[in-house]
């Protein structure tokens, strides 16, 4: 049937972030099709300007509460990087703890909150919690306990208190650090029950090529640290990152829009796992097995059995992570101090995609220019390339479907918006 | 005396913010399922689809930046019975008015290119907190808000009593916490002439404090200053330390427009 319909979603529901949805069909085929981003943009480049390197990671944590940590850290890889501050072992390994915390946490969120609901044909997740707390206890218990990890290395679970430049500045004691670790490998049956509840709900087949880029490393399932790297052209230099991203403004959205030279490609943990699931740790290994999910994949919508199977990882990752900081320590010990200063990088992955931030700190210890690449930027126009050939599959069943289904689709993405509004290459003189 | 409500209708706003305050009411896991029985949440656009323009109490998130949000803002203060400002952006600006040090074309500028006026987002206004526009009824402080205090304000617009705030300097939190006060290690802190309330996390973990919850009440800026004075401490080192949240109060009669 060739039909006309007119959608226009003003501030999409269960995504983070303000965004719209338009799309108009005349006759079967799409006219106009719009992810207007509408976010008010805050100017970040405008706040850092003047700002000390001790004080930017506390500035830029601000760009995201689900993904603090992960600015945090990509804004402190940079400064480190910068100012030639090597950071020891055990700040390493607490900041990988805080990113197993922050990450399940944000997986879990998007996974109960803002997907399950579409499964069950209701708008939201309450009438879920009053008619099947059965269900939906696992997720709260597991994102409380997620949260508890970011809570005792960082001091809160939104906006991290102890990443500091040069190190941690806040030791957990031991006790905490075991008990943790006994509540984490007692957690699986919640993650085995959230795998139960996802996998009777069968993916919908929708399949596109794309580039995927995201971190690598030899020595495990990439998150804290690694390599930028394509599935299109193998790696890309750390340092030229941002080069190779091309941001281009788009007139409907506050964020820009990026592509690679091969085109339109993603990022996240469809990304990661497609890249880096060779590194899986054994519980989560098996895990995709059973979700007989073939890699790599090139359907948007397996980014939520992508977070899933990372959330069994990073729960192994952070049992893992605490052993040897138990081993260690943990000790009290002196953060690294500044040594010069410069240009510096910092790329994470934060739950939904490679970030990167760069800097450049002059003598005095000011930040003079600033550059971020964001993950959810980088998804904007994959999205929207995704939705020029999904809704035509889904024509045939009536505006509400085609509502149902473009909504499901932004949601697999989970699109981070208020981090997605735009911070670019800036000089302040 | 406010008339004890029967379950209250709650609706989530956010304006010019990260949304972390927001997330932090979803953090409170535990309580969330008792939450829920008690209250019934009517719009929140990050976690449910339906919108009514009929609540009883309004949390708003977020500084105010752009003639749009002006106009929302004040909708939500016709219709809702009680506006509660949740978290430092909408009750002080928040680090969000650090933008406010810069004449708002040259901030475009900086961010757009020289094309930024022809850009849809060309409208940014210095940003504001939700009281320089409409009536507020309560404060929550914080970046981000802290959890004890989302559920004691709950509880009290539940049971019809007015939320307490607390209004003495985070000095006294620090003390109470046992922490050794950051001036001794050489550091500096406006934690004097900050509201406490959040046990002085930030020390505890190993920072100062940065100011987030805004001043309290007549605050002793002249024992903070003297303070300042038997450590050593430049001026420029506070003023930097009040600049992060106190932008908005700071440039507020410079014409940035």
């Amino acid at each position: 049937m060739h039909k006309s319909h007119s959608i226009n979603i003003h501030e999409v529901t269960r995504i983070e972030g303000h965004g719209n949805i338009v799309i108009n069909i005349r006759k079967g085929l799409i006219e106009e099709l719009r992810l207007e981003i509408i976010e008010s943009p805050r100017f970040f480049e405008a706040m850092l300007r003047g700002r000390r390197y001790d004080e930017a990671h506390h500035i830029m944590s601000r760009i995201c509460g689900i993904c603090a940590v992960s600015h945090t850290s990509a804004s402190l890889k940079a400064i480190e990087s910068a100012m030639g501050m090597e950071i020891s072992g055990q700040s390493r390994l607490l900041r990988e703890l805080a990113f197993c915390g922050e990450t399940i946490q944000s997986h879990i969120l998007h996974l109960y909150f803002l997907v399950l609901p579409d499964f069950f044909g209701f708008g939201s997740i309450l009438p879920l919690i009053k008619q099947r707390p059965d269900i939906i206890r696992p997720g709260l218990d597991m994102k409380e306990l997620a949260n508890r990890i970011t809570t005792i290395v960082g001091g809160r679970p939104v906006h991290p208190i102890s990443l500091y430049p040069g190190g941690v500045v806040h030791i957990p004691q031991r006790e905490e650090l075991k008990n943790l670790r006994d509540s984490l490998k007692e957690s699986f049956h919640l993650l085995e029950k959230t795998l139960k509840l996802f996998s009777a709900f069968p993916l919908p087949d929708f399949e596109k090529d794309r580039e995927f880029i995201s971190l690598k490393s030899a020595k495990g399932y990439a998150v804290y640290d690694g390599t930028p790297f394509s599935s299109k052209k193998d790696s890309i230099k750390e340092k030229t990152y941002a080069k190779k991203i091309k941001e281009y403004i788009v007139p409907h959205s506050t964020a820009k829009h990026a592509k690679t030279k091969a085109g339109t490609f993603m990022v996240g943990a469809l990304s990661r796992l497609n890249n880096n699931f060779q590194r899986l740790r054994p519980r989560a290994g098996r895990v995709l097995g059973m979700l007989e999910l073939k890699l790599p994949s090139s359907n948007p919508f397996a980014n939520n059995w992508a977070q899933l199977v990372e959330c069994f990882h990073l729960t192994e990752e952070a049992i893992g992570i605490i052993d040897r900081l138990l081993e260690m320590g943990p000790m009290p010990e002196k953060i690294a101090k500044p040594k010069g200063h410069g240009k510096g990088v910092g790329l994470v992955e934060a739950p939904r995609g490679t970030l990167c931030h760069e800097y450049t700190i002059n003598k005095d210890g000011v930040v003079e220019n600033a550059n971020c690449i964001i993950p959810t930027a980088q998804n904007l126009r994959s999205i929207e390339e995704d939705l020029k050939d999904y809704v035509p599959k889904i024509l045939g069943g009536g505006r509400e479907k085609i509502r149902r289904g473009v909504e499901s689709l932004v949601r697999a993405y989970d699109p981070c918006i208020s981090c997605s509004t735009h911070l670019m290459d800036v000089r302040f003189v | 005396m406010l008339p004890l409500l029967k379950k209250p209708k709650i609706a989530f706003f956010s304006f010019t913010c990260c949304e972390g305050c927001q997330l932090m009411f979803l953090n409170c896991e535990k309580e969330f399922p008792v939450i829920v029985e008690l209250v019934n949440i009517v719009n929140f656009r990050e976690a449910i689809d339906e919108k009514s323009d009929d609540y009883d109490i309004a949390f708003v998130e977020g500084s105010i930046s752009k003639k749009e949000e002006v106009k929302k803002l004040k909708k939500i203060r016709e219709r809702a019975k009680t506006v509660v400002s949740f978290g430092a952006c909408a009750s002080t600006g928040g680090l969000n008015a650090l933008k406010n040090r810069f004449p708002m074309e040259e901030v475009k500028r900086v961010v757009y290119g020289k094309n930024a006026s022809e850009h849809k987002i060309s409208d940014t206004l210095p940003v504001r907190p939700i009281d320089s526009i409409i009536k507020v009824d309560h404060y929550i402080h914080g970046c981000p808000v802290i959890k004890e205090d989302i559920i004691s304000t709950l509880q009290s617009l539940i049971l019809g009593k007015t939320p307490e705030v607390w209004n003495y300097p985070v000095c006294a939190d620090c003390k109470m916490a046992g922490n050794i006060c950051v001036f001794e290690k050489g550091m500096s802190c406006v934690g004097p002439v900050t509201r406490a309330g959040c046990k002085a996390i930030c020390v505890t973990y190993g920072c100062v404090c940065w100011g987030c919850r805004g001043l309290v009440s007549d605050p002793n800026i002249n024992a903070h200053r003297e303070t300042l004075e038997r450590y050593g401490l430049t001026r420029d080192s506070v003023l930097r330390n009040f600049d992060l949240y106190g932008s908005y109060r700071m440039h507020k009669n410079k014409k940035r427009l």
